[in-house]
Order: structure tokens, then sequence, then C-alpha cells
């Protein structure tokens, strides 16, 4: 084998701040949205901190219903679209698609650093509202109270809103144009790893999804800046038109959240469990599907809204149905279990934490999507606990996973294990003792978004905070672990995991700036774990290429 | 936060009266509701557990070096797909028909002449008016065993009427009129609370719903001294702003007769059909041109700005009062 660290690679490849501040070498960029989205992440972890000690006791205690409505919009601003929506595609989809489909870059390096700096300025819009007062209107932003009755930055935040946007739709359209054009040789859409066939799904919602937040955003501050009637009913404008346009984006950010999450957990499924993913074209197609009914799901937002009841009918009928591929998906992981050889590294623990807290999400989605269910939970804390299920248990949870299984082809060097199993087990723990409790605070009627509450309501509460002390131990440990590992871990290997895929077999850990030193010839499809007549040939200059053994059996996708 | 942990802890641990897994039920939906509830807490229960113990069993049967088999494992088995494709498919479509049967009892039009609650909310207060005029703030009184429409409207932001032991929620808009139908099953006190976010007080806009036994109920209306019956103020309104000018038959001009027509469907002139309900005569009295009836000229004028929120309520009452013989008052089936 080569060399486990190259002397050149892209982490030493220019030392100064400013070859970092002006790269166009896509994992160089990941690493930039790596700092930036780990700093919002502890950011929107401080104002949850101050949600759940705020709500450790019934009474206002803490902070004013002012201050109290400022923290959890702020927790859900930064959430949503400094973290959530670009944790995985930003990081690791901007350091792996190249990677994986073969190529040296994305199609578009600069406009790749651009929506950095674009994150960036969207970035420092919501830090300066932070800073002088806050924004009050919860992140959903609804009308007439955030177009005319709120006293708070609405302008600006929406601005920082606005701007983050473009940064979305330019990763999504870098990844859509580099997976359509620049895979390698012999790499066709059915060789892909799931986790670029859910990364193109999801850019595919940001491109086309993302303007239409733009445009309800600049509807808000025309109408708050020059007194323009578009949402005001006293003026003909018509509140209800605003959370049309806003859950016709904000749906869709859903599965931008999560279809990134489910690509990982394919990938890492598929690699402890040493087998071949089972019904890979199913979960590829399922991640299209989620794509495209997202779009028809807005409404289930609005069932008590005050919209027509037979539309209430429709969009229950069609959130039913979007649970259909998510479904799919779900079994099929279980399925790569049966007959698997399974590890379980801490990035496997994510990923069966993934599978385990996703599914509580979606079932509990599905009650939310039966209609009269939903009439009494809508706006409680079972909506709370439902999408943080999702969030949080679904979505972080792959993060972690992402996190801790390409670490060591990031950083070139291992983490250490038990610490890393050790934080999985608390992250999970403290999770679920956070977020179940909210289930049935929820159903037993409990509001979202109150700063004081009826007596009874305070043990569910309390279990509520001190699981997320635990929760926030738990965020806190790979931090100091991870940075540690970074100059002291030992050194990894090409391939410590012994995994299948073009960034783990012909790229060097970290790998060399242009990821591979020829360009690949792909002769299989992914997670070739079952396929032993594939072999590594090195060649003279350290260049290594796939040579096929045997006749493409299993091969007819 | 110390000092608050000591404070409390005693407190908490004292406490008795937790919340339960099914809270109390309180209304004719509120069986419904949970039924349903409980009926997907078990079947998605029994799904996830499955999941949960497929899982668990492969990880220890298939962790890597036991002894289990594993030749013959194919990584597509298009049966299997078929099957765990459309087996959720049609256990959710049955789902989805349920819920929606629950839904449709919650907007269907009750069949006896229901008791008429007018409900305004506002930053942050709910305020309810009876049939006989009585109001109140922040606290409603109703009788058990009678169906009840509040018609509801805001006065400045989007609020929200939620009375978990109901299991019923409606979204209060300004500038329309939202309504829902239930009736309460259970005497006993029971939290309202405001469930879209509002501003600054919003977890403070709450009240309590007392459910009285109709006897209770009739002398607490007594007990809050006469008052001006909401459908005769309507009727004073309605020759105040001059609408019985036009609006009767005997008027000589070109206007639809209001008798009769709560509740009934009218055809507009562009063929669509609309139910008269209290939106439609809110639109109606407020932007005239909206639902222009078929066979009439365009000629009644807007009220916006000139009516009053409280007027608009007397209005609707007024006309629902208009409605050809009134059928008997009970509990709808």
């Amino acid at each position: 084998m080569s060399p486990p660290r190259p002397e050149l690679n892209y982490l030493n490849n220019g030392r100064s701040l400013w070859s970092w501040l002006t790269t166009t070498d896509h994992k160089r960029i990941a690493l930039l949205y790596l700092f930036s989205i780990t700093f919002f992440f502890a950011l929107g972890g401080l104002f949850a901190a101050g949600i759940r000690l705020e709500l450790f006791t019934p009474e206002a205690d803490l902070f004013t219903s002012d201050t109290y409505n400022r923290l959890f919009t702020m927790h859900g601003i930064i959430m949503v679209w400094f973290f959530l929506i670009p944790s995985i595609p930003t990081v690791f989809g901007n350091f792996l698609i190249p990677m994986m489909i073969g190529a040296r870059d994305l199609a578009f390096p600069r406009l790749n650093l651009a929506s950095w700096y674009v994150f960036m300025l969207g970035g420092l819009f919501t830090v300066i509202v932070m800073f002088i007062g806050g924004v009050d209107t919860g992140w959903t932003f609804y009308t007439p109270y955030s177009s005319t009755y709120s006293n708070s930055y609405v302008i600006l935040a929406a601005a920082g809103v606005f701007v983050v946007g473009f940064s979305s739709i330019f990763t999504g359209l870098n990844f859509i144009v580099s997976v359509h054009t620049l895979r390698a040789p012999g790499m066709h859409w059915f060789r892909l790893p799931l986790f670029v066939w859910s990364n193109y799904a999801t850019s595919i919602i940001m491109v086309l999804a993302t303007p239409v937040l733009a445009i309800v955003l600049v509807l808000i501050a025309l109408e708050r800046a020059f007194g323009m009637p578009i949402f005001n009913p006293y003026k003909g404008g018509d509140p209800l038109l605003f959370q049309h346009l806003f859950w016709f984006y904000s749906h869709p950010a859903v599965y931008i959240m999560i279809l990134p999450g489910m690509g990982v957990v394919s990938e890492l499924v598929a690699c402890f469990a040493h087998r071949r993913i089972y019904g890979y074209v199913f979960v590829a197609w399922a991640s299209l599907g989620i794509a495209l009914l997202g779009f028809f799901v807005w409404g289930h937002h609005m069932f008590v809204s005050g919209q027509s009841m037979y539309a209430g009918f429709v969009f229950s009928f069609l959130s039913f149905m979007v649970a259909v591929p998510s479904a799919i998906k779900v079994f099929n992981w279980t399925a790569t279990l049966h007959r698997g050889s399974i590890t379980f590294h801490a990035p496997m623990l994510y990923a069966l934490g993934f599978i385990g807290l996703f599914t509580v999400g979606g079932m509990t989605g599905l009650m939310l999507a039966a209609i009269a269910i939903d009439v009494h939970v809508h706006d409680t804390y079972f909506i709370i606990a439902h999408f943080h299920y999702i969030m949080v248990g679904g979505m972080v949870m792959a993060y972690m996973g992402a996190l801790h299984f390409w670490w060591p082809k990031m950083s070139g060097r291992l983490y250490p294990e038990w610490p890393a199993i050790l934080a999985a087990l608390i992250i999970f723990i403290g999770f679920n003792l956070t977020f179940f409790p909210q289930f049935i605070l929820g159903y037993n009627g409990m509001p979202r978004r109150y700063h004081v509450y009826p007596e009874e309501f305070q043990l569910l509460n309390v279990m509520s905070t001190a699981g997320a002390s635990i929760l926030g131990v738990g965020y806190v440990l790979p931090l100091f672990y991870l940075i540690w590992s970074f100059f002291k871990g030992k050194p990894a290997g090409p391939n410590p995991w012994d995994a299948r895929g073009l960034e783990w077999e012909f790229a060097d850990s970290p790998p060399i700036p242009n990821n591979f030193p020829a360009t690949p010839l792909v002769t299989f499809a992914a997670y070739a774990y079952d396929r032993p007549d594939i072999r590594l040939l090195t060649g003279e200059q350290g260049q290594r290429f796939a040579i096929d053994a045997g006749p493409c059996a299993g091969e007819t996708l | 936060m110390t000092s608050s942990l000591f404070q409390y802890l005693p407190r908490l641990l004292a406490q008795s009266r937790g919340p339960a897994l099914i809270p109390i039920e309180a209304s004719n939906i509120a069986p419904r509701t949970d039924l349903l509830f409980a009926a997907m807490l078990l079947i998605c229960g029994g799904v996830t557990l499955a999941i949960a113990i497929l899982i668990i069993f492969f990880s220890v049967r298939y962790r890597a070096g036991s002894a289990a088999r594993r030749d013959r494992s194919p990584s597509t088995g298009y049966r299997l797909e078929i099957i765990w494709t459309l087996a959720p498919l049609g256990l959710f479509l049955l789902i989805f028909m349920w819920a929606a049967g629950i839904f449709f009892q919650l907007h269907r039009r009750p069949a006896a002449a229901p008791l008429e609650i007018n409900v305004m909310a506002k930053q942050w207060m709910w305020k309810f008016q009876h049939p006989g005029g009585q109001r109140e703030i922040d606290e409603l009184h109703l009788p058990v065993g009678r169906v009840v429409r509040l018609t509801m409207t805001s006065q400045d932001v989007i609020h929200s009427f939620f009375v978990p032991a109901f299991r019923v929620k409606q979204d209060v808009l300004p500038d329309r009129f939202t309504t829902m139908t239930f009736a309460p099953t259970r005497p006993g006190m029971y939290y309202l609370f405001c469930a879209e976010y509002c501003g600054t007080d919003h977890s403070r806009m709450r009240g309590v719903v007392y459910v009285q036994q109709p006897r209770e109920y009739e002398l607490w209306l007594a007990a809050r001294g006469a008052e001006l019956d909401v459908a005769l103020a309507g009727a004073a309104a309605f020759r105040r702003l001059g609408c019985s000018a036009c609006h009767f038959a005997d008027s000589g001009l070109q206007a639809p007769s209001l008798v009769g027509l709560w509740g009934r469907a009218v055809k507009l002139h562009d063929g669509a059909v609309v139910q008269a309900d209290a939106q439609y005569l809110r639109d109606s009295i407020l932007l005239p041109n909206k639902h222009r009836v078929a066979g009439y000229d365009p000629i009644m004028p807007s009220f916006q700005g000139v009516v009053t929120d409280d007027e608009l309520f007397a209005l609707v009452e007024y006309i629902k009062s208009l409605a050809a013989p009134a059928p008997a008052q009970g509990l709808q089936p």
C-alpha cells in the first residue's frame, strides 16, 4: 500500500489563512463550512439551553416573555437555516460528491467558494440581529404578526435568511451539474453511491423551492417597510397567503434536511454490515419520490389555519403518500443487516440510532397526517417532539455518524473509538429523555412557544430539561476528542473501515489536492462488498486502478 | 438555577396530579380522536417495535465473526419490495379515511340549531358573547350536552382557540370568520389556550371553559342580568346601517331577500355555488363584489369601516334568526 499520509495533501497545500479564504478546493471549502456550521450549531444550542432552563419551572424566572420569544426564534432560525439545511450537503456533500463520482472538483469551484461567502454574509446578518435585540416572530415569520405587529428586527432577520437561501441555491446547482457532467468513465447513474442520489434529490429541492422562500421574505419586507398591502387583511391582503408560500418552501425544506441524512445512513449501514445495500434501486428512486411528493404536502401545516376542509383532505392524503418512500428506505436498511457481517463502530451506532429515532419521528408524522389527531396536537409539544425526532434524532445523528465515518478521510487520522462510542450512547439517551416526554406533554395539550405554563406540565418539562443537559454533554465530547485526534490521532491510512467507494479505495487520507492520481475507471457498482474479484492495482507512480478479474455478473442494472 | 431546583423539587415530588397518557375527554369529538390515536399508537408502536427487534436480532446474529450462515443473501428481492410498498400504502389509506371522517364531523353543519357563541380574540385576551348578549372575558360558560358553534374572529394577529379536553383547535384570523362545532359532554373546568404564537404574552393568553349542567348555565346567564339579545342588536344595526332599505321584499329595490338565507346554497353570477355561512355574510357586507348573487346588479356599497366588529357578529346572528321555521334544539346524534 502507499504511505498512509501523502506528503502533499489538501490540508498542507497552502498554510496561510489567505490560502484557505481563497481556495477553490471542494475539500477545503467543506472544512470552511464545517467550522462555520459548528459555530452556528453551538450558538443555536445555547439558545436551546436558555429555552430548556426557562421551562424548568412553570413561572417566568430567568427571562421576560419578550426575551423568551427571541430565544426560541433565534434557536429556530439558526438551527434550520444555518445548521440543518447546510449541514450534510455543504460539509460532506462538498467533500465527498466529487470523490464519489470520481471527479477532481465540483463543476463550479468558484461558485462553491462564493456560496460559502454568501452563507457567511447571511450568518453575519443573523448575528447582528442577535446583538442589536433579536427577532420575536418565531422562525416561521407568520403574518400579520411579522409584517405589522412585531417590534423586533424582522427585516434584518429576513434578510439574513434571504441571503443564506442563495448559498443553498448555489450549492444545489453545483451538485446537480457535477453529478450530470463530471462522473468518471464507467460511473453510470445506477453505480452511484446512494449518498450521491440523496444529495442529488436534495439539490433539486434546493434549486426549485428556495426561490419561493426568497420571494415570500421580500414580500414581508415590502409590507413592513413600505406598508404595501400583501398580507394585512385590513388593507385587502391575506395572511393565509403567507402560510401557503412559506410552507411551499418550508415543507420541501424538511426533505432538504433529512434526505442527505438518509444518504449517509445508506453508506454507513452498507459499510458496517459489509454488504451491498438491499434494494439499491428502490432506495435511490425513493429519494427522488420524496423530493417530488414533498412539494405537494405543504397544506398539512395548515389543517386548522382556516383553509378549506377539502384542501385538508387532499393534503392529508398526500402526506400519507409521502411516508411510503421513507418506509421503503427503513425496510431496506433493516434488510441490509440480514446476513451481513456487522461491526459496531461509533458511526454504525449513529446510523442505527438514526433508523430507530427516524422511525419514531416518521410514525408520529403519520399520526399528524391523520387530520383529526393533528387538530388536537397541532402547535403543541407533540409537534415539537415529532420534528426534533426527525431533525435531531434523524439528521443530527446522521451528521455525527458522517463526521466520525469520514473523519479519517478528512483528517487522515483515526478518532479514539471508546470516547466516540460513549458520546454516541450519551447522545442517544439524552435525546430520548429530552424529547420523548414532549410527546406526552403535547397530547396533554401544552402549546408550543409558551414561556409560562400550567403547573401540571412541570414534571415532564423537568425530565426534558434534564435530558437536554445530558444531550449537551454528548455534543461537547466529540469537540474535544476530534480536535485532539486531528493532531495526535493514529494515522488512518486510505481505508480504515475496509469500505467500498472511490473515496476510500482510490484516494489517500487526507486526499491529495486533486483527489486522485489519475481519473479512475469504474467497472462496478457501489457497495461491491460481495465482489472479491475486484482488486486494486498499484501502478508504478503509485497510481491505483480497478481491474475487474471476472465477468460482470450481478451488474444487470 | 440551583435555588429554583431546591425550591421546586419537593413540590414536584409531591405532585400527584400529573399528565396522563390520555387526558380527560370532555367533548363529543374527544373519544373519537382518542380512539384513532390509540389505534395508531398500537399500529405504529407495533411496527416500530418490530423494526427495533429485527435490527437488534440481526445485529446480534450477524455480528462480525458469528457463526450464522451468510450464503444466499440476495441484494434485491422484488417480491419483498412490492409487499413492503403496498402494505403501508393500504394501511395508510384506511387510516386516512378514518381520520378524515372525524374531521368532517368537526366541520359538518349540525343537525339541530346549535348554541351560537361569538368569539373575539385580541392580544392577549378572549372575549365571548352568548346569544342573549351576555359577555365574558377569558372565561366561557357552556351547557353540557348542547351542540355549540363558535364563530370567531381576531382584532389583530392570528390566534388559535384550543381546548385540549375537547380535542378541538381552530385558528382565529383577523378580518375573517372561522367556525367550529362541538358538544361538551362532561361538566368541569377546562383550560383554554391560545395555540398560535401571537406575541409577548402568547403564553398568558389563556382562559377557562366552564361546562355546566343546562340548569346551572341558565342560572348563570340569568345572574349576568338581561342584556340585549345579539340577534336583536343585529336587527337594530340592520336598520341603522340602512340595510333594510334594499334587503326586504317590499323595498322595491333589486336586492336578494335575506329570509331563509342562512345555511342555503347561493348561486353566484359566474355559476359558482357557495354556502351562506358566517364568512359568506361577512364578505357580502364588507366586500359585496366578492360573491355577486346571480340575477342581481353589483350595486351594494361596501360597509368596510362603517360597521364595527360587534355589529358584524350581531348582523350575522340577525340574519341567522331570519331563517324560516326554526328546527328543534338538541344534541346532534
